[in-house]
Order: C-alpha cells, then structure tokens, then sequence
C-alpha cells in the first residue's frame, strides 16, 4: 500500500531554475534535467559567451525554442554585450530573430538593445544581465521605468541581506546565481582581456579568447597558462587548474615570495547551502553559470539544482550531492552570499 | 610505449585489446569509423568552422598508439601511428582512454577533465575547444557509434567501460 504524503505548508516562494546551454545538445539536456528556462545565445558577439564552437544557429535557435516550449520550458535569449559605437544592426537583427522565434525573454546589458526591444517588441519580457552592472536599487529602477525590466540579475558581489534589502525597493523580480563561474570584476565593465588581447569581453563577447591562449606543459608535467604575451598561471604537477582567464591568475610581486593570486582566485560559486535563505526571501530565479560547458556538466547540476530546490519547496532540505568535480580548480565557494570576508 | 606498474587492470584493456591488432589492420578501421560518424552526424562539420582542416593529434596516455584526425568534412580522416612516429600536427589533446572516451559519450565535462590535469591541450587550444563543442553537440553518443561499427562485442565492451567511468 502506497501512503501519500500532504506536503507540508511552507514559507518559501518557488523559484524559477534558469539553466545554461550552449549548444541544442545542452539545451535539451537542460529541458530534460528539469530547467524552468533556459538562457542561450547566437553565434556572434551579440551575447557574452561568444566561444568557438559555441552557440546557435537561427535555425537551430527556432528548432530549439520550439522543443523547450512543447516541454513547457522557456527560452531566455542572451544579448547581453554591448554594440561598439555606430555598429548596433547586428544586435537589432538578434533581438528581431528572437521576437520572431518567440523567445520569453531578453537578456540585456546595453541601454541602445533594451530601448530598441521596448519601442519594438514590447510585449516580450525584458531582462537585465548581470553585464549591466547594476546593483542599487536607483540603477535597477532605472531600467525598470525607462525600459520596463521586469527581472534583473544581480552581480555575485551582494550578501543575502543586501539582496533582500534591495528586493523591498526594487519593482520588479530579481535573479541570482546560485553556482559556476565565481568572476567578481564588476561585471560588464572588465577590460582586462581587452587590455591584454585586443578583444573586449563586453562588445566581443568573449573574455579570454581561445585563439590567444597556449597551455605549455614542460617535462615534469608542470602547466604554464599564456594568453597573448603574458603567463597568467604555472601549475606544479598534479596541481588542479583554472580558467586561463587574467582575473583568476597569480602573479609575481616584489613584496611576496610567491606567486599569487591578485584578483581572485580559480574557484567556483555553489550557494547549494544557502538555497533556502534565497528562497526564502522570495527570489523569483536562480541561476547556473556555464554556457561553456558540456552537456555532462548540465545535466549533473541542472538535475542536482532541480531536486534540491523540489525537496526544499516540499519541507526537506537541499540535500544536495557533491558538485566538486565539476567546479573551477576543484574548489568551490559561497563568496559574497556568505560573508564579504569570502578570501 | 609500456604501461605504468600502478595502472589498474582495467585501464590497461585498451591497450591489451589493441596489442595484438597490427597497425595495418587497425588503419582501415580507424577510418571506417571516421568516415561513419562524419556521415552520421554531419551538422558537426558547421560547428567546426575553419578548424575542418586542423590536423588533430590525440594521445590516449594508456595505449601505444596516437591519431591524427583531419575533420575534414568531404573526407575526414583519422590515421593510427606509433608515438615514435608522432606526425605533424597543430593542436593535441591528452587523456588516459577511457577519460577521451567518456567525453565522446557525453558523460564527462572537458573543463573538470583540464582543471584536475587528466586531460592536457597543446597546439592550437581555439582548435581544441571547437572541436569540444562541435562533438558535444552531438546527438546520442559518438562512443555508441564507434562500439556499434564493433557489434554486440563493441557494445558489450562500451557498457563495462562505462560502468568503470561510473565508479
């Protein structure tokens, strides 16, 4: 005999899962692994994951937004860069493809793309990437008045209680991340890739451009990272690595020994502990970073993130399995969300 | 190229299948299976872009054997050497075999594999991470394909290499 349990009443609001995907392949795999919606990109310096290989096709973005509404899943449209001055078409063009596509919502960073979808395409849902930057409650209201926002995504810099301080005066929803990438510049607004390549991570889309990477492991298996002219990183033997990105490299100083990690350091966010203060405090989505990730990687967190937050909206807790192996230098953090004081 | 003492048996499989196979037998089939998945999947050549004429060298670090893959997308070619007799190349990817194998079936993530050194890029890593998300968005799994041009016996092996990457 089966005993069906009533859940019980609980004081959590239900968050949607924003999940990542980077090619068709991971889009379904994310549908498949329980995401409310998923983010994705063309395949040009419209969105901010503009990686060789990467992306999509127009006709593999209709394809795909078809599958994830016949799965009641929503397709977000990531055009979150910034056009260079007097080169907008190619951002219009990606906001008219996914108008006609029948995205859910737009993921902007740039005042020119939010005011062309809300002259344009007004009754499509508008959000604020986390590449606009903003983080007071005047910035995101801002965009909320004059370009009708209706979510924003707040920056990895915030503790709980300043995300639920800025939830009570901002007018519309907010969306954190919740695990992956752990980049703390202010976002939107980092040149240091640009400053060493050439390429902005903000109107390229592309932070760390693979073109410009080398990796050179010498005899004894010790690993340098180089991109253009500088080695951001050396790995002893065995030593676990990090992206080849300048924000996660170590470096030289006079005044310290070693080499060290200026910036910070190659680790992963994973607030998988904290979910149900989140969820408490009523965010309407969380977010996994890693579009540039395989579809091994979306399937384990997406599934592990789905389960946690079902358990937790049903009276249980995150319970959530182990997700080290697939974070950055296999070490992980609750940065900001948990304490300033995270380094 | 001999196998490290403190490898586990298992590991050591490819390798004791293959060593009785001489390269002039193993050639052919390695560009059996090339030309079968390239016609299979042919979307995969897109995303590859300018990379379709990168020569490819790849090195599964448990078996004496390298291949140089051209993706070409009207021949694409996959030759078998000795490590002695490495080709000229322009990027390399590094794995014990069944880490390269699992990536194939989509059940292991390339960036886990790098951060915690048992997969190793060299050459050209543009090249590298298209051909990473070319074969990621690959529907079903390339390491089915290849255990199907082997039949049951191809498939059989394929389950107990998954269930060892499992554990």
């Amino acid at each position: 005999m089966t005993i069906k349990m009533k859940p019980k009443a609980n004081k959590f609001t239900k968050p949607e899962l924003v999940c990542p995907a980077g090619t068709p392949a991971s889009m379904r795999t994310a549908v498949e692994a329980g995401a409310d919606a998923v983010y994705c990109g063309f395949q040009n310096a419209t969105n901010a994951r503009n990686f060789p290989g990467l992306n999509f096709t127009p006709d593999e973005m209709q394809k795909s937004i078809i599958h994830a509404h016949k799965n009641d899943t929503k397709i977000l449209l990531a055009i979150n860069t910034n056009p260079p001055a007097g080169k907008i078409q190619l951002w219009k063009d990606a906001v008219d493809l996914g108008a006609k596509f029948g995205v859910d919502a737009f993921i902007v960073a740039d005042m020119g793309v939010a005011s062309y979808i809300a002259a344009h395409h007004p009754n499509i849902r508008l959000h604020l990437s986390v590449q606009a930057a903003a983080s007071t409650p005047e910035a995101l209201n801002y965009y909320c008045q004059q370009f009708g926002v209706k979510r924003v995504v707040l920056p990895r810099i915030l503790t709980i209680a300043e995300i639920k301080a800025i939830m009570q005066q901002v007018e519309c929803e907010v969306e954190t991340f919740i695990f992956g990438n752990h980049g703390l510049m202010v976002e939107g607004r980092c040149s240091l890739t640009n400053y060493v390549t050439g390429l902005s991570t903000n109107m390229d889309g592309v932070c760390s451009p693979a073109s410009q990477v080398k990796y050179e492991q010498d005899e004894d298996k010790n690993l340098s990272t180089i991109l253009g002219e500088y080695t951001i990183d050396c790995f002893d033997k065995g030593e676990n690595a990090g992206y080849p990105t300048i924000c996660k490299g170590r470096y030289r100083t006079p005044v310290r020994d070693a080499g060290y990690y200026a910036f910070e350091e190659p680790l992963s966010l994973n607030v998988s502990n904290l979910l149900p203060e989140l969820m408490q405090i009523g965010v309407s989505a969380l977010k996994i970073e890693g579009r540039q990730r395989s579809r091994a990687y979306v399937k384990k967190v997406v599934s592990s993130f789905r389960a946690a937050v079902d358990n937790i909206m049903q009276g249980g807790t995150a319970d959530i399995a182990s997700l080290i192996a697939l974070t950055e230098g296999h070490k992980q953090t609750e940065g900001a969300f948990k304490s300033k004081k995270w380094r | 190229m001999p196998l490290p003492k403190h490898m586990p048996k298992f590991e050591k499989l490819p390798a004791l299948l293959l060593k009785p196979v001489p390269l002039f037998l193993l050639r052919p089939i390695a560009q059996h299976i090339t030309t079968k998945i390239g016609k299979k999947h042919p979307h995969l050549f897109a995303r590859l872009g300018k990379h379709t004429s990168t020569r490819y060298l790849i090195k599964p670090t448990n078996i004496p054997l390298v291949a140089l893959l051209i993706p070409n997308q009207q021949t694409p070619t996959m030759q078998i050497f000795k490590p002695s007799q490495t080709p000229a190349h322009d990027a390399v990817i590094e794995g014990k075999f069944l880490f390269l194998l699992s990536m194939l079936d989509g059940t292991s993530d390339g960036d886990a594999l790098f951060f915690n050194r048992e997969l190793t890029i060299g050459g050209d890593t543009e090249a590298v991470v298209c051909l990473r998300n070319a074969l990621d968005d690959v529907e079903g799994s390339v390491a089915a394909d290849i255990a199907d041009v082997f039949g049951p016996a191809g498939r059989t092996i394929l389950g107990f290499l998954r269930r060892k990457e499992a554990q």
